[in-house]
C-alpha cells in the first residue's frame, strides 16, 4: 500500500499525449499558438529536470552560501519577469521600488516561515528553504504583476482624477488612495479565491505531490495550511509595499504628477 | 502679491515680469494655445516653471509645501472631474482631503443656491448635464473658503445668461469676503465688464494689462 510508484520516462513521455492533444485542436481551429505551446513544453520539461539534477546535488552538499545564492537567482528572476512584462510603461524608480518590494517582502515571510514555524534546522536545510522559497517568491511574483499592472493604468485612465483631487488640496496619497486600494485588491483576491476551494474544488499542488510521493496525508495537509498562509502573508506584504512606496514614483517632490 | 519672474514653462509661457495684486478680480484673457490655462496650473502649482520663479506675498512658490499651498489657491480646472457619488459626497471631498469638520446640509445646499443649481444632495452626479457638472465643481471649489480662487473658464458649458449671473454672483463674493479671484474667459466684454484688472496672452507672452 505504502509502496511509491515511481515514474520511468517512458511513463512521462505518456503525458505528452496531452500536447499532442492541444497541438491538434489548436491546428483544427486555426489558432495560431502551437509553436508557444510547444517551446513552454520543452522548456518546462527541460527546465524541470535540470532544476531536479540541481536539487539532488543541492540536497546532497547543504551549505548556507549555496542556499542563499539560490535564493538570489529566484528573487533576481522573479523581478527580472515582472520588469520584462512591464518594461514599457516601468519607470527606473518603480523597478527598483518591485525590487525593494520583492526582497523584504520575500525574505521576511521566508525567515519567519522556516526559523519560527517549521524551525527548519540548520537553517539553510535546502531541502525546506528552497520549496518554500520558491512558492512564496513564486506567489509573490504573480501578485506584485497584478499589483503593478493595476497600479499603471489606473494612473494613467484615471490622471485626470487624480489631478483633479490634487487641485483641491489632496495629498499625493489621498489623491491615489482608490487607484491604491483597487490594485491591492486585485492583486490579493486571486489567494484569498484560492484558499476557498482549496480542499473542495481541488488539492493544491504541493500537497497533491507530497501525498503522492508518499507523505501521511495528514502531515502534507499540515505543511499545506502553514505554506498557504505564508503564502497569504508574503503576497500581501510584498504587493502592500509595492504598493506603499510605488504609487510616490508617479508624482515629484513638489507632489505633482509626472508627465 | 503675486509676481513672476522671468517666467518660462517649456515653450507654452515666457513671462518676464508680471505684478497681480491681491484682492478684486483679476481676468485672463487670450485665443487658445495662448498659456491662459498654464498659467493658472502654475499658480495652483500643479505644475511649476522650467525656470524662473512666482512669489506669493515675497515668498518663493519652489519653497512651500505643494500640498498646504494648493488649499490656499484653489482651482477649478477647465474640464473638471466630477468624483462617484452623489452631489453631496462632490461637494465635501474637498474639505474630506482637508480633514475639516463637513459642514451642515444648509451650508451645502446654499453653495448650490450660489451657483444656480437646484438638485437634490443625494442625487447622483451622472444625471448632471455638462453645464451642471461645471457649476457643481464651481460650488465644490467656493465651499473651501480659500484666499485665492483660480477659475478656469467657469462659464464655458453654460449659456450666456447663466454665464452672467455666475459672473455677477463670482465677483460679488470675491469682493464681499475680499477674496482674490483670477478667472481666465474668452468672454472679452465679461472680463471687461466684471474684472478689476485684465490680462491678455498671446503665444505665450503678455501683450497688456500686466503691472498693475
Amino acid at each position: 500500500m505504502n509502496t511509491i510508484l515511481q515514474l520511468t520516462p517512458v511513463q512521462v513521455g505518456l503525458a505528452y499525449i496531452f500536447v499532442l492533444l492541444v497541438l491538434l485542436f489548436l491546428r483544427l481551429t486555426g489558432i495560431r499558438r502551437e509553436k508557444e505551446l510547444l517551446i513552454s513544453s520543452i522548456r518546462m520539461t527541460l527546465q524541470l529536470i535540470l532544476v531536479g539534477y540541481l536539487l539532488v546535488w543541492v540536497f546532497a552538499n547543504p551549505h548556507p552560501l549555496i542556499t542563499v545564492l539560490i535564493i538570489v537567482v529566484m528573487e533576481s528572476f522573479a523581478v527580472f519577469t515582472i520588469w520584462r512584462k512591464f518594461r514599457k510603461v516601468l519607470t527606473r524608480e518603480l523597478t527598483r521600488v518591485i525590487a525593494g518590494a520583492m526582497a523584504i517582502g520575500t525574505l521576511s515571510c521566508i525567515t519567519y516561515f522556516l526559523l519560527i514555524v517549521v524551525q527548519a534546522n540548520p537553517w539553510f536545510n535546502p531541502q525546506y528553504f528552497i520549496p518554500i522559497a520558491g512558492m512564496m517568491i513564486g506567489n509573490s511574483m504573480t501578485g506584485i504583476s497584478l499589483a503593478v499592472k493595476n497600479l499603471t493604468e489606473g494612473m494613467t485612465v484615471q490622471r485626470n482624477i487624480v489631478e483633479e483631487a490634487l487641485v483641491l488640496g489632496a495629498t499625493p496619497r489621498d489623491a491615489a488612495r482608490e487607484i491604491m486600494n483597487g490594485s491591492f485588491d486585485a492583486a490579493i483576491l486571486p489567494t484569498i479565491h484560492s484558499m476557498v476551494g482549496m480542499g473542495i474544488v481541488f488539492l493544491p499542488g504541493m500537497m497533491t505531490g507530497q501525498i503522492l510521493s508518499g507523505t501521511d496525508p495528514t502531515t502534507a495537509i499540515a505543511y499545506q495550511i502553514a505554506i498557504m498562509l505564508g503564502i497569504l502573508g508574503s503576497v500581501s506584504i510584498t504587493v502592500f509595499l509595492l504598493i506603499q512606496f510605488g504609487y510616490k514614483t508617479f508624482f515629484t517632490a513638489q507632489q505633482q504628477l509626472r508627465p | 502679491m503675486i509676481q513672476f519672474r522671468d517666467v518660462r514653462y517649456q515653450t507654452i509661457l515666457d513671462i518676464p515680469s508680471l505684478t497681480i495684486e491681491t484682492g478684486g478680480v483679476t481676468a485672463i484673457t487670450g485665443p487658445s494655445g495662448s498659456g491662459k490655462s498654464t498659467l493658472l496650473k502654475l499658480l495652483n502649482k500643479l505644475i511649476s516653471p522650467t525656470s524662473g520663479s512666482i512669489l506669493l506675498d515675497g515668498i518663493d512658490l519652489s519653497s512651500i509645501d505643494s500640498v498646504l499651498h494648493r488649499r490656499d489657491v484653489v482651482m477649478l480646472r477647465q474640464s473638471p472631474e466630477l468624483f462617484p457619488g452623489n452631489i453631496r459626497d462632490n461637494l465635501v471631498i474637498g474639505l474630506r482631503f482637508r480633514k475639516n469638520q463637513l459642514p451642515p446640509d444648509e451650508d451645502l445646499l446654499a453653495a448650490l443656491q450660489t451657483v444656480r443649481l437646484e438638485k437634490a444632495l443625494d442625487a447622483d452626479t451622472k444625471t448632471l448635464s455638462g453645464g451642471e457638472r461645471q457649476r457643481l465643481a464651481l460650488a465644490r471649489v467656493l465651499l473651501l473658503d480659500a484666499n485665492i480662487i483660480l477659475l478656469d473658464e467657469p462659464s464655458s458649458a453654460l449659456d450666456e445668461s447663466t454665464a452672467k449671473v455666475i459672473f455677477e454672483t463670482l465677483t460679488s463674493y470675491a469682493r464681499d469676503h475680499h477674496k482674490t479671484l483670477i478667472t481666465v474667459t474668452h468672454h472679452a466684454d465679461f472680463a471687461q465688464r466684471y474684472s478689476d484688472r485684465v490680462i491678455s496672452l498671446v503665444g505665450g507672452r503678455i501683450v497688456e494689462g500686466g503691472a498693475v
